[in-house]
């Protein structure tokens, strides 16, 4: 749709005169009674018909395969799911190919596995990265820098790069195969250890002094203090380790052979690879796959974004 | 870094206030960090057990505390890492321990078309899926940057392929993109006639390439949207009084603002493009497309060393290779970003 272009925009909205270009927010009063732009500008209405029509079309880029992949997985056997021009809603709701997927492969045992990974993952990323990088912050010993840069050295190996030799190592463990070894690789991620090390640095050091000329020792000031004060950070590394372990396929699909202990992803590779021709079937597999995490992140959201910018930092 | 500090500061303020203000100070509260040690024996009338104790504490728990991510990334991170440099010497496979052969598998590597083909496929996911990621992510901020109803649904929606694994998006658009699928649907329904996205060696490639920005876009968005926010806005009004159009101002005023952030993005996304695997493994299968033309280097790495027979060593060699061009690829950004300095 053009945009009405009526009055020059950037001198004439700074007179506060009243016309129909003014789009008003219904309900609101004051601020938020007229939409502005960063410079207090009112902003006219073709320029906010321009954006919502380019935020609709760019939503409809990113959101659109998303519902057509429901919309197929929603389609009964009788439907034509071919057609030209295509048909954007199922004239027929089933749940019959969420079903016929569980008949096909265990995708309910798959999913408890990615459950499994995924939790154990965000316990020992959680623990491990808040002790480390409480550790490297706050405790003053020999070889305190040497360890930093073992995490920092850690973090910058790609992990593409080494999955061969991590197999290996797997294999002599005698853990390939395994959940375990699924799990293992990036059980305590040096990303995570440097994201709380950061987290810690940034405490005022007095609280803890503080703490520390009361009388309490090192755990007590970890767990009592500093702890209930990174929340936020933990938060982060919570959501990126669940979200990581779930969304994860390069590594298990090296280290898991047995289909039986398959994960969520793998299963679906091998849903793809087996019944590829069966778009409906690998639709609903898709959409069990991905549907905790859109729950996920819709509540949590927040610590998506936030976690971004932490990671986009010292990545 | 400055942003999570105020972040992490915020959250720590109201807490830290008050246990300062309940807890005594010690001696001298000299500069911050790095006191540990020092506290214990600064004289704030601490006696005799209970002193060595809190010593005895201190040599030991640092350790106890940083020991699992030592362990963790120890063993499964840099001990792979020295192994696989190491092992790019040797003939080793899969159960067959290798012996020392020097550099014979870098120069097999010179004459194996396969590792020509993934390096070529590598670098051009490089080439074209950096610049789209540094500039549409920008493009896309400055669309859900302003406070206009709903914008926070916008933002959210833009993110969820991020959320999404990348085995769910490689295989939406596998079905997007199929011969029978959405794609061509509409394209025949507008009388353009079938393309074959998943068919052609070449769009292959580029399919696989225009997934890896739709994923990324969203991620790269929200870095984008921080850096904005911190542009001055007398810059944008000052343009705008010198009769700046939006086009101008984009160029003079943001693209210089948030350069540091396009470096950045940069830096992160053409590391990120040159180990590309899932996406194209997805859409092309594992032998990487029509006679295996649309293999990246990690597919290689993942082919070759797998298996009863895997070949480590030879494996191990193209690996070494993704970590200098790696490398490289972080220098290089990097050096252009002083070029552009001076």
């Amino acid at each position: 749709m053009p945009a009405p272009k009526t009055a020059p925009e950037a001198p004439a909205s700074h007179v506060p005169h009243v016309s129909g270009e003014n789009r008003t927010v219904p309900g609101t009063r004051g601020r938020r009674g007229r939409v502005r732009d960063e410079n207090g500008r009112r902003m006219p209405l073709w320029e906010l018909i321009l954006r919502y029509t380019l935020l609709l079309g760019v939503l409809a880029l990113m959101i659109g395969p998303f519902l057509w992949q429901l919309s197929t997985s929603l389609k009964g056997p009788h439907e034509n799911i071919f057609s030209s021009p295509p048909s954007f809603l199922p004239s027929d709701p089933t749940l019959h190919n969420y079903e016929r997927v569980a008949d096909t492969i265990p995708v309910w045992d798959y999913a408890l596995n990615s459950l499994k990974v995924a939790a154990a993952n965000v316990f020992t990323n959680c623990v491990g990265a808040a002790l480390a990088g409480y550790a490297l912050a706050r405790l003053r010993y020999r070889g305190r820098k040497a360890a930093t840069l073992v995490f920092i050295l850690a973090m910058l190996v790609p992990v593409e790069g080494i999955i061969i030799a991590q197999f290996t190592t797997m294999r002599d463990l005698g853990l390939n195969n395994t959940l375990m070894g699924v799990l293992l690789p990036g059980c305590v991620s040096a990303l995570n250890v440097l994201l709380m090390r950061n987290a810690f640095l940034n405490l005022p050091y007095e609280v803890e002094e503080a703490a520390f000329v009361d009388g309490a020792n090192v755990w007590q000031r970890f767990f009592r203090i500093a702890l209930p004060a990174v929340k936020g950070t933990l938060a982060v590394v919570a959501i990126f380790a669940f979200m990581g372990a779930w969304d994860d396929f390069l590594w298990p699909l090296i280290v898991l052979s047995d289909p039986d202990k398959f994960t969520l992803t793998i299963g679906l590779n091998y849903l793809h690879g087996t019944f590829a021709n069966d778009e409906r079937l690998v639709a609903a597999g898709t959409v069990i796959a991905v549907l905790p995490l859109i729950v996920l992140f819709a509540c949590l959201q927040r610590y998506f974004f936030r976690g971004v910018g932490e990671g986009a930092v010292k990545g | 870094m400055k942003s999570q500090g105020a972040a992490a500061a915020a959250t720590a303020g109201p807490e830290a206030v008050t246990a300062a203000g309940r807890g005594r100070r010690a001696g001298a509260p000299g500069a911050a960090g790095g006191r540990e040690g020092r506290d214990g024996a600064s004289g704030t009338a601490r006696q005799g057990p209970a002193r060595r104790r809190v010593r005895r504490q201190l040599v030991t728990s640092p350790w106890l505390f940083a020991a699992p991510g030592l362990a963790v990334v120890g063993i499964f991170i840099l001990y792979p890492f020295v192994s696989t440099v190491i092992n790019s010497f040797t003939d080793k496979r899969q159960l067959i321990e290798g012996k020392y052969v020097g550099l014979a598998n870098f120069r097999e590597l010179l004459h194996d078309d396969m590792f020509w083909i993934g390096l070529r496929n590598s670098t051009l996911y490089v080439l074209v899926v950096v610049p789209a990621l540094v500039v549409l992510p920008l493009l896309l901020a400055l669309l859900v940057q302003k406070q206009i109803p709903g914008i926070t649904f916008f933002r959210s929606a833009f993110y969820t392929p991020v959320v999404a694994s990348i085995v769910v998006v490689g295989l939406i658009w596998v079905w997007m993109l199929d011969e029978r699928g959405l794609v061509n649907a509409v394209l025949e329904a507008v009388g353009a006639g079938k393309v074959g996205f998943l068919s052609d060696q070449w769009l292959l490639l580029f399919s696989a390439m225009g997934v890896t920005v739709w994923k990324g876009l969203g991620y790269y968005m929200i870095i984008y949207l921080a850096a904005l926010a911190n542009v001055p806005r007398e810059l944008h009004e000052a343009a705008a009084v010198d009769g700046a159009g939006p086009v101008r101002r984009f160029l003079s005023v943001t693209v210089p603002a948030v350069r540091s952030t396009m470096v950045l993005v940069a830096a992160l996304s053409s590391v990120a493009a040159f180990k590309v695997f899932s996406e194209v493994y997805l859409m092309a299968g594992p032998t990487g497309g029509p006679a295996g033309e649309d293999t990246t280097l990690v597919m290689l790495v993942q082919r070759t060393g797998t298996g009863l027979t895997g070949r480590v060593g030879y494996a191990s060699a193209i690996s070494v290779v993704i970590f200098v061009v790696t490398v490289a690829l972080m220098l290089l950004v990097l050096r252009a970003d002083r070029k552009e300095d001076a």
